[in-house]
């Protein structure tokens, strides 16, 4: 059960793991994600289904040693191993319709959670302009996938190792200021990204999607944990997202919400890996 | 089976004697864990009756030839005749007569609202009076004698042969374990589908260790597992399967997926670090056990201050449990009076011994943060209670001018909760109430849609262990006679 197929390190603390899911890979639409559970006694950890094949039964995840449950599960985890439990896909499936011209950003480990959605729009008939930003260049994966699903693909790197010098908002800006005509824009990676992304849009109208990623516990809409003001309404995000329109959400409360636990999970790093942490991931 | 009983030295009644009945007694208090001891671990509280405590309590029973007990019950067990069998000594087969009528006994004995059922309206309150037979604890006894005693052998259970219909139930909750164990003992093949990755719904994540242990649910899903139930977890019906592809892939379907969307108030500050759905707080302590420190790798809120809003079952488990993570304070805060409280009445007595506080007539209406956005208080309002409303309770009105802080670190609302929209929305022609309640016909638990049953929570709202048990085990037999006769002219719910 949930074996694992296949365990890739993409890059310091980045893993791309597959995992023998069946009825998920079977199930799965773009946008949406599963639950993991190391082992009996682990969390549940939302991770995105970052690609899956119905023929072999397989899915993909692709995560960052952030914490105690992902370093387990990085650290401890190898090909051939089994995982207690994987629940999925959960979600909304992402929208999808030909909308003409579509921007999909990728911030770091959002690169990732972003394939799916490329080529499900571009499959939709949509020209699909990929921004993807990493820090530094030896931190880059799944450059050359993306530019496969992609129309268009511009890279962004913090310290200009690669491609163009900066943050894929500066590329998003530089891309719009150019007068190009864009109909939508979806952004995934970090919370601090995603605002970033939000904040510039905005004055655009242009209808700008975030996948937000707060903290989960069953990931099917019996908790209300992962809940996050909208547009002045609480939604559970593991239910009625994770996809949102980011001009609604109320950012302050996401990211004082993500912080509910850090003296726990400070305590539980400390106690358990502490010398396999990742130190430049957990500032994220 | 195994019973060697010295009955004599138990003083209870052998074979052919008759049984002198000793109603007028007090009834037998059940021994627990002191207060000190058990706000400090997760281990029942109500430690149960020995055998000799068993049988003297059961020879107050007066076995009645019509008992007003068996009618009370929602499943009408056998009451008397199971009484009758402990006072003999013959615990198992007491434990095998309750199973005809309820596939938990083990379960329903500890955590039934006995007070208003079959202990209610036993005829000994009659006479002594607030002294009925102990019916649930007599109950628990005899099942938990068989679970520990006697190997229950699945194989040698009168099944019926197979009947080659093949039945999916949705959820693993007492309704749908009921449902699977007495369709697989008709003969049918029954795949148990349930979207968390351990089965029992609210026995499992819901109600803490302390007053159902695990390991008691997890003995009676062995049962229903030997009985030929495939149970699957992991699974989310509507997401990780198709609803369609289950109904194209079974003869019937029976929802049993409960009532576990938490309701919120929707009061300023709901969303402030600390303050929980009463569903995520027990969820992480009980499911995932952040109560085993080390272990576990979920985290919960130790608090200081806690404070509980709601006075149902929900309500008293979460305070004791606030307790027993080391709050000092720990508050329920219900907008009726004691007499309105919806609990349990021995977990209404059980939280007061263990240092909860009960803040009455009273009603938040807003919670205050820090800087950190983290609760640090609620503001509430004291309530009037008025008229009586359509549930026949005085309905609680504010008093203007009366609000005041609490202090606290730690809040969890705990006010009840609504079916989950998932298989409604993606079942077209489901008809439901309220928006997720599932319509049935009462009688045939069917729903508006062709061979799809629906029981438990799911078809109430938040109700009992024991009439989600009913309901599984009515629609069973309902079920059976659909997928024999599906042309039949059926009705749909009205
Ligand atoms: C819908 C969704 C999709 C996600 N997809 C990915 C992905 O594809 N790849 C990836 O690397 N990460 C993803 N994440 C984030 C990932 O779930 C967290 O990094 C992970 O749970 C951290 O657990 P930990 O024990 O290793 O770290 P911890 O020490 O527990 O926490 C480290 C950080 O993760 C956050 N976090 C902790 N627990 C949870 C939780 N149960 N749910 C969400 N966040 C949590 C904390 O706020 C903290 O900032 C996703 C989150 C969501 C909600
Ligand atoms: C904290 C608490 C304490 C309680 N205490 C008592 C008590 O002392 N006495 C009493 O009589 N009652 C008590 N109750 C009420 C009682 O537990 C419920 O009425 C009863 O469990 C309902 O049973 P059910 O089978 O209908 O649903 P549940 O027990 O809720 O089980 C439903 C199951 O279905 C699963 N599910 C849902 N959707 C899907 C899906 N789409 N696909 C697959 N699986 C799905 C869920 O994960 C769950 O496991 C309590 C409830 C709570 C929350
Ligand atoms: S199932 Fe509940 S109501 Fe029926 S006899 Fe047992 S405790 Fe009483
Ligand atoms: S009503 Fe009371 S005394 Fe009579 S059979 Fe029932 S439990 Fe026994
Ligand atoms: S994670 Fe529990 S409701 Fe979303």
């Amino acid at each position: 059960m949930y074996t694992i197929t296949r365990k890739k390190v993409l890059a310091s603390g980045v893993i791309e793991m597959g995992i023998l899911a069946p009825r998920i890979a079977k199930a799965h639409k773009p946008g949406q994600f599963l639950m993991v559970m190391n082992r009996e006694e682990s969390e549940r950890i939302p991770l995105t289904i970052a690609d899956s094949d119905p023929a072999t039964g397989e899915v993909t995840i692709v995560f960052l040693e952030v914490g105690r449950s992902t370093i387990e599960l990085g650290e401890d985890f190898k090909e051939g191993d089994s995982l207690f439990a994987v629940v999925g896909p959960l979600g909304t499936p992402t929208h999808i319709e030909p909308f003409g011209t579509v921007v999909v950003m990728g911030g770091g480990l959002g690169v990732a959670p972003i394939y799916p959605i490329c080529k499900g729009l571009k499959a939709a008939g949509n020209t699909v302009v990929t921004i993807i930003g990493y820090r530094r260049k030896d931190l880059m994966f799944w450059h050359d996938k993306l530019a496969g699903a992609s129309t268009e693909t511009i890279v962004t790197t913090d310290d200009g190792s690669y491609g163009s010098k900066g943050f894929v908002t500066d590329a998003l800006k530089a891309l719009h200021d150019g007068g190009r005509a864009i109909d939508r824009i979806i952004a995934i990676g970090p919370p601090v990204m995603m605002r970033a992304v939000s904040n510039l849009t905005q004055p655009w109208g242009i209808p700008t999607w975030v996948s937000l990623n707060t903290i989960m516990v069953d990931g099917t809409g019996m908790c209300g944990g992962c809940r996050v003001e909208i547009g002045k309404e609480s939604k559970f995000v593991c239910v009625d997202g994770p996809d949102f329109d980011a001009h609604l959400v109320n950012w302050d409360e996401m990211f004082a919400r993500m912080k509910v636990y850090t003296a726990e999970e400070r305590a539980a790093i400390l106690a358990n890996h502490e010398c396999k942490l990742h130190l430049d991931n957990i500032k994220r | 089976m195994s019973e060697t009983i010295d009955i004599a030295a138990l003083n209870g009644v052998k074979e052919g004697e008759k049984k002198r009945p000793r109603s007028k007694e007090k009834r037998l208090e059940i021994a627990c864990q002191t207060v000190e001891a058990r706000v400090r671990n997760y281990d029942e509280v109500a430690l149960g009756y020995g055998p000799a405590e068993a049988v003297a309590e059961s020879m107050r029973c007066l076995e009645c030839p019509k008992p007003r007990c068996v009618v009370a019950c929602p499943v009408h067990i056998d009451i008397p005749t199971f009484i009758g069998l402990i006072s003999r000594g013959k615990f198992s087969q007491a434990a095998e007569d309750i199973r005809q009528y309820n596939n938990l006994p083990s379960v329903c004995g500890r955590v039934c609202p006995q007070e208003n059922l079959c202990e209610a309206a036993c005829i000994v309150n009659d006479t002594n009076p607030k002294n009925p037979i102990a019916i649930g604890r007599l109950e628990r006894f005899a099942s938990d004698w068989q679970l520990t005693h006697d190997v229950r052998d699945a194989a040698s259970v009168h099944k019926r042969p197979a009947t080659g219909f093949k039945i999916a139930v949705i959820g693993s909750g007492p309704a749908g374990l009921s449902c699977s164990a007495d369709l697989a003992k008709m003969g049918h093949s029954v795949d148990l589908f349930e979207a968390l990755h351990k089965p029992g719904g609210v026995l499992m994540y819901g109600i803490p260790e302390f007053r159902l242990p695990k390991a008691i649910v997890q003995k009676e899903i062995e049962y229903v597992k030997a009985l030929g139930v495939t149970v699957e977890c992991n699974v989310v019906v509507g997401r990780t399967l198709p609803v369609k592809e289950v109904l194209d892939s079974y003869d019937a379907v029976f929802v049993a997926s409960g009532a576990g969307f938490p309701n919120m108030m929707n009061i300023p500050g709901e969303n402030l670090n600390g303050v929980y759905s009463a569903n995520e707080f027990l969820t992480r302590v009980n499911l995932m056990k952040a109560w085993k420190n080390d272990s576990a790798g979920t985290p919960i809120r130790k608090p200081r201050k806690a404070v509980v809003v709601g006075a149902g079952f929900t309500a008293f488990d979460v305070v004791r449990i606030a307790l027993r993570l080391g709050a000092e304070e720990a508050s329920i805060v219900y907008r009726r009076s004691r007499e309105e409280m919806p609990g349990r009445g021995e977990e209404i007595e059980h939280s007061l011994e263990e240092g909860a506080k009960f803040v009455l007539l009273t009603n938040p209406v807003k919670y205050l943060g820090d800087e950190n956005g983290f609760v640090r208080g609620v503001v509430v309002q004291k309530m009037d209670l008025g008229e009586p409303d359509s549930s026949g309770r005085r309905r609680p009105v504010p008093i203007k001018g009366s609000e005041y802080e609490i202090e606290c670190d730690l809040v969890v609302v705990a006010i009840g909760q609504t079916p989950n929209v998932l298989i409604p929305s993606n079942l077209p022609g489901l008809a439901t109430r309220w928006g997720s309640v599932i319509k049935v016909n009462r009688e045939s638990y069917m729903t508006t849609v062709p061979k799809v049953f629906a029981g438990g929570d799911a078809i109430t709202g938040a109700a009992t262990v024991i009439l989600a048990t009913r309901a599984g085990r009515e629609a069973a037999r309902s079920m059976d006679a659909y997928v024999r006769d599906p042309a039949r002219n059926w009705n749909p719910p009205a």
